[in-house]
């Protein structure tokens, strides 16, 4: 009891400490941001990422490309001098420590840049902080729309991303039905629960409608089903040529795994959401010939650039970088590019109004141009399953 | 074609429900009780024959049998633990009980499982060939769980109608008082009953593995709902009701989704409950008998 009351005080503490912080914020940065001095030898970036918790790899993984790309910057003189100080900080993945970690970033810290928390909904949490102190935040990896852009449509000044946005991946896998495969009437399988899957279906529609194809079935499942063969059956009748099927591996490997035991052979593609190993262990190896994803980069792919990232990066920590570890290592260079740009003076709002700009800015996740949503265009890597392994097969354009 | 391979589907899926219908309607017929617990005892079932088949490198029918036996055994504890003193109360405290049951073994399972309510694969151990009979598609898999299926049917008419256990179920089932005072054990016989259909369920999941693949600790919960409307259709307490019941339920469920309302195909179960309630209670196979007052 006693123990209760004492947690109850020290949350009722935090939380006034952390609105007195916020209210002393709106007091001292109405300036305009912070700003690096000229006499100052450092620029302080920080990174508000999920080191603990429940999706602990991705923060943490995206910590390990930053911290990558850091050092290189400054074993090569850092920018204009200036090296890179990158300052850590863990959010647990709750989106209340991430608001706080942002706060402690922008107030305490005197960051003039944050790289972003990994998920679409801890980022969201920071953009207030941003907008407020005038530092923007850059998610490495969070793909939800509404990171950028808010219910009304109106767009988030302070907040960007490296990785391209949910709806972009239906698009890609579209123009790489009917531009690489040939197809031209098209089935769509969408998970009906998850605004993800219902994004990607929607883009993947409107693409293929617009290249000239036919969507001959347009069905939906829902997350935990497992017996799929009355849908499919009812799919396979209406004889598509590809099937596009977004959701997530739980359900997808049983999909994959059902259709291909009532003889639907052509090529089935998906997006992210089917990157795990699991998807493997579902729907068996066999099953996954002749099937696609979308992913924002692949350790295999021969680019010479890459295969540099991938040697240096196995060089430091021991293991092929992930996508996370790629979307971190870019992030970095992204900010880079920004803050050379960005005017003699290095200030936090220099760096957003530079970042809005980046124009044909060459990364390992593919060459991308900010749009006015500050989402970036770039390209796509499609991956192909043999034998139960992803292997590269091409990179889309938009 | 199309509406054979539907028809096919549907059979598949179907002897799935029955299988779990019948140790529902089972104890349902002698003891009045919904044991809701009965979809769990499936997934366990599920869990025995997986950890026997990646763990034991057990072969698949004697994974099979092993989660007969085991299940068997966990639903006697069931009843000798949470139900057998509730004999007397009013049914809703043993409604209530079914249900804390039901959540102590799934939570119990999440709780001790390494991989928490994440789920597992089944290896795959029938080698899976499709066969092709003028464009339908039959899996070896669907026609090794019809057969199972069909087997065990045929096996508990046999005990039921054959043996003397069956004998002393159907006694106890119409009159428990009567056959006690005939010398029937009925404590007993009650715990055979719950030991056979627990075995069918143990035997549903591990079929359930098999065919599907994809087992986690909740996934009993809605197998269990629509096994029990599949009982309630067929007529609650009839044997052969049951059977019926998961296979129309099965067909119609698959029916649905091929007209393309697959996001209605969970409700097609729960409609079919309210019908089969307001306008023939007691189910296809049941007689209308009055209530003695």
């Amino acid at each position: 009891m006693k123990q209760r009351k004492l947690k109850k005080l020290a949350s009722i503490f935090l939380a006034s400490s952390v609105l007195v912080g916020a209210l002393a914020g709106c007091g001292t940065s109405t300036s305009g941001g912070n700003s690096v001095s000229d006499d100052s030898d450092t620029i302080k970036i920080g990174a508000n990422l999920e080191l603990s918790g429940n999706v602990a790899s991705y923060g943490s993984s995206i910590g390990d490309g930053a911290t990558l790309a850091v050092e290189e910057i400054n074993a090569k003189g850092g920018i204009n001098g200036k090296k890179i100080e990158l300052i850590k900080v863990d959010n647990k993945s709750e989106n209340s420590e991430a608001t706080s970690a942002a706060i402690r970033l922008a107030e305490k810290e005197k960051v003039v840049a944050m790289i972003g928390p990994a998920t679409s909904g801890n980022t969201v949490a920071t953009v207030s902080i941003a907008e407020k102190y005038k530092v923007p935040v850059v998610t490495a990896s969070g793909t939800a729309p509404n990171v950028t852009e808010n219910k009304d449509g109106k767009i988030n000044d302070y907040a960007f991303r490296t990785c391209f946005i949910d709806p972009f991946q239906g698009t890609v896998a579209a123009n790489f039905a009917t531009g690489e495969l040939g197809a031209k009437n098209v089935a769509i399988y969408a998970d009906n629960a998850s605004d993800y899957a219902k994004g990607l279906a929607a883009s993947f529609k409107e693409t293929i409608l617009a290249n000239g194809g036919k969507v001959v079935a347009e069905e939906a499942y829902v997350a935990k089903d497992v017996d799929f063969k009355a849908t499919l059956t009812k799919i396979k009748s209406a004889n598509p040529d590809f099937v596009f099927i977004p959701g997530y591996y739980e359900e997808v490997g049983l999909i994959v795994k059902q259709a291909r035991e009532l003889g639907i052979t052509v090529p089935l593609m998906g997006a992210d959401g089917w990157d795990s190993p699991t998807l493997v262990d579902l729907a068996g190896g066999d099953a996954l010939n002749n099937t696609y994803i979308t992913n924002h980069y692949s350790s295999e792919d021969p680019d010479a650039t890459i295969q540099e990232f991938v040697k240096a990066f196995k060089a430091k920590y021991n293991e092929a970088p992930n996508a996370f570890h790629a979307l971190g290592y870019d992030t970095v260079y992204f900010l880079k590019d920004a803050i050379e740009r960005s005017g003699d003076t290095i200030t936090s709002v220099g760096i957003k109004n530079a970042l809005a700009e980046t124009k044909d800015l060459s990364l390992i996740t593919g060459t991308f141009t900010v749009d006015k949503k500050h989402n970036p265009v770039k390209s796509a890597t499609v991956l192909e399953f043999k034998n139960g392994s992803q292997v590269f097969n091409s990179k889309v354009n938009p | 074609m199309e509406w054979i391979q539907q028809l096919v589907n549907g059979i598949s899926l179907g002897s799935i429900y029955a299988l779990i219908a019948l140790g529902y309607t089972m104890v349902y017929g002698i003891i009045k009780l919904i044991n809701f617990a009965h979809g769990d005892v499936f997934m366990l079932g599920a869990f025995i024959g997986f950890y026997a088949i990646v763990r034991w490198d057990m072969h698949f029918i004697l994974a099979l049998l092993l989660a007969m036996v085991l299940c068997a055994v966990i639903g006697v504890i069931i009843e000798r633990v949470a139900y057998k003193r509730l004999r007397n109360a009013t049914r809703i405290a043993a409604l209530i009980t079914a249900i804390g049951v039901s959540l102590l073994i799934e939570y119990t399972v999440i709780f001790f499982r390494v991989r928490g309510a994440s789920p597992e694969a089944y290896p795959e151990v029938l080698k899976n060939k499709t066969i092709d009979i003028l464009g339908v598609q039959i899996s070896t898999q669907s026609i090794f769980i019809l057969t199972v299926s069909i087997v065990l049917m045929v096996l508990l008419q046999f005990i039921v109608h054959q043996t003397k256990i069956g004998k002393a179920m159907r006694a106890v089932s119409h009159d428990a008082d009567a056959a006690r005072l005939m010398g029937i054990n009925v404590d007993n016989t009650i715990s055979a009953t719950f030991a056979i259909g627990s075995a069918l369920a143990g035997a549903a999941g591990v079929i359930f593995g098999i065919y599907y693949t994809r087992i986690d600790p909740l996934m009993g919960i809605l197998p269990g709902l629509k096994a029990f409307v599949a009982a309630v259709l067929g007529g609650i307490g009839i044997i052969p009701g049951a059977m019926v019941g998961g296979l129309v339920l099965g067909v119609v469920e698959t029916v649905v989704s091929a007209l393309g309302y697959s996001l209605w195909r969970d409700a097609a179960a729960f409609v079919i409950l309210i019908f089969i309630l307001i306008l023939r209670p007691a189910g296809i196979f049941g007689k209308n008998t009055r209530e003695k007052v």
